[in-house]
């Protein structure tokens, strides 16, 4: 390619060359990124879809300590392979309130993302603690200090406040609760409101009893409430089978 | 001897120099990689015109391709191609090779199926998956069951029934077993008569009149087993209160125990314990009534149903 042009012009010019490099690296993200802004169909309109409990917010925090992700997905994707064995294909708008989201292809266990109600508490107590007494042919490891360690709540006010930070839509003052009443209703909204977090939490594990040990809230609790939400809160018997073609 | 060869190529340079002397080779690229990159660009073009594309104002070019599907509204559909629509196309075709073989099971009554060798091995087939889906996890690949968590289904000893209706009312709505823990209403000692009693009935060994003890007390109002598990002790299903008399233990881990008196153990660590768990889960909404009559069928046939 032999044109009327010289490297020079450009090598010899250290303003002009970063201005030039800024643009050919920016070329990429403004045709994939910034039309998701404008797109007005990305995220499909689902009704069910709201922030996680304190209890199920704090299981998720220890989902991701433990590092859960990095063998199960949390990502169904549009298979019939994946539909048969894992449920409804994941939508955009169920994982709007993730941060960060739990997507992914890596699966050395299977995809989490409708795991929820799939299994029994104790099952998935006794299969944490143990998963070959449960999947003799399993490979994940076991995590018998879940059960035996109390659950630290005393931050759990500031890690929802976090989470209102980038947008999740945890309520702190009454306008706002008020505002998560009309959009969630009476019941979600009480959830979401952080002065009562705490509250909230120990009432959440002490009446589901997610470990089966009434002595007290370990990390158990919370983690598997957690993991009995996941997929659960979107009624797809309520939409057409093809009622989220259009999203894409 | 690259310096040779060096001297011996005629190289282009870009054409400047730094520092007096300091250049740079400019050697283009080879015919052959210029033209499958000119052949990847028309390539890329032919491909925004057949698939979805380029994003234009609040949506996006649906490309020239289009997928046409039946939605569960029985509507014919098409759509410009995306992998949500190729799945309903892949999920139309499937159903379509299976959907003699669901009818027949919604047309044909559980008996039926089980009489029908076709029907047989089609339900063998397609249930052997969706037990390991959906079943395995907590009743074993072969249903063999979890003492201490989860029922076998591969005896005859059933906690809710195992007729064909029973076996499809536990799937369709879930069961939840309970048993209130005596632990604070009885002392040790009246705990440890009647977990004897308990052994006597399925013929262990035991304290005699440790068992007569715990005969007395199981059929006593302090007690109150026979409530549950029947004045014979042979349990009642509608209520999931498991059979005693029989040797097939499910909560206490009685098979698991060393020697005798760690049975005996097994037993009172139930009965002061109580239980909070056996919960199965309802597969209403996760899989369909004609699967979820497959996997009765299937349950049925791994060897208790009655």
């Amino acid at each position: 390619m032999n044109l009327n042009f010289k490297h020079e012009w450009i090598e010899t010019n250290i303003g002009l060359m970063a201005v030039l490099t800024m643009l050919a690296i920016s070329v990429g993200g403004l045709v994939e990124i910034a039309p998701l802004f404008f797109i007005d169909k990305t995220i499909e309109k689902v009704e069910g879809v709201r922030p996680y409990t304190p209890l199920e917010q704090r299981g998720r925090d220890i989902y991701i300590r433990e590092g859960c992700y990095t063998c199960h997905s949390q990502m169904i994707r549009p298979f019939r392979d994946e539909k048969l064995r894992y449920g409804h294909y994941s939508l955009a708008a169920e994982s709007q309130y993730d941060h960060p989201f739990q997507w992914g292809s890596k699966r050395t266990g299977p995809d989490l993302a409708r795991v929820g109600g799939k299994y029994s508490n104790e099952w998935h107590v006794q299969h944490l603690i143990a998963p070959r007494s449960m999947v003799p042919e399993s490979v994940m490891p076991n995590y018998p200090w879940l059960l035996t360690t109390p659950l630290d709540i005393s931050d759990v006010e500031s890690r929802l406040k976090a989470l209102r930070k980038v947008g999740v839509p945890y309520s702190l003052t009454q306008a706002e609760y008020d505002a998560n009443v009309g959009k969630f209703g009476e019941t979600v909204a009480r959830q979401l409101h952080i002065p009562d977090a705490r509250k909230n939490l120990v009432e959440q594990a002490n009446f589901g009893n997610y470990d089966g040990d009434r002595s007290g809230i370990s990390e158990m609790d919370a983690l598997v409430a957690y993991l009995q939400v996941l997929g659960t809160m979107v009624d797809f018997s309520k939409y057409s089978d093809d009622a989220f073609v259009d999203y894409r | 001897m690259s310096e040779q060869k060096l001297q011996s190529q005629t190289v282009q340079t870009t054409g400047h120099a730094w520092d007096g002397d300091l250049q740079e080779y400019n050697n283009p690229l080879p015919t052959w990689w210029v033209y499958t990159f000119y052949v990847t660009v028309v390539f890329a073009i032919v491909y925004w015109i057949i698939y979805p594309s380029w994003p234009m104002g609040k949506g996006w070019i649906g490309g020239l391709s289009t997928i046409t599907y039946v939605n569960s509204e029985g509507e014919t559909r098409t759509h410009s191609w995306n992998t949500r629509a190729l799945l309903l196309e892949d999920l139309n075709r499937a159903s379509a090779e299976q959907k003699p073989y669901f009818d027949k099971v919604s047309a044909m009554s559980y008996e039926q199926i089980a009489r029908d060798p076709e029907m047989n091995g089609f339900i063998l087939s397609s249930g052997k998956a969706l037990f390991a889906d959906n079943c395995a996890p907590c009743h074993q690949a072969g249903g063999q069951g979890k003492v201490g968590f989860f029922p076998n289904l591969t005896d005859d000893d059933w906690l809710y029934g195992g007729s064909y209706d029973k076996i499809n009312e536990t799937l369709m709505h879930g069961r939840r077993g309970y048993m209130p823990a005596f632990g604070e209403v009885l002392d040790g000692a009246q705990i440890d008569q009647l977990a004897n009693y308990v052994a006597s009935l399925s013929g262990m060994r035991h304290d005699s009149a440790k068992a007569a003890a715990g005969n007395a007390l199981f059929h006593s109002e302090t007690a109150a087993c026979f409530y549950c598990h029947g004045p014979d002790a042979k349990g009642r299903r509608d209520i999931g209160a498991p059979n005693l008399t029989d040797s097939v233990w499910l909560w206490a881990n009685v098979p698991g125990a060393e020697d005798d008196d760690g049975k005996i153990a097994a037993i009172r660590g139930v009965i002061a314990g109580g239980l909070a768990k056996g919960v199965m889960p309802a597969w209403a909404g996760r899989l369909s009534p004609e699967q979820i009559k497959v996997l009765t069928v299937y349950v049925h046939e791994l060897g208790g149903g009655q």
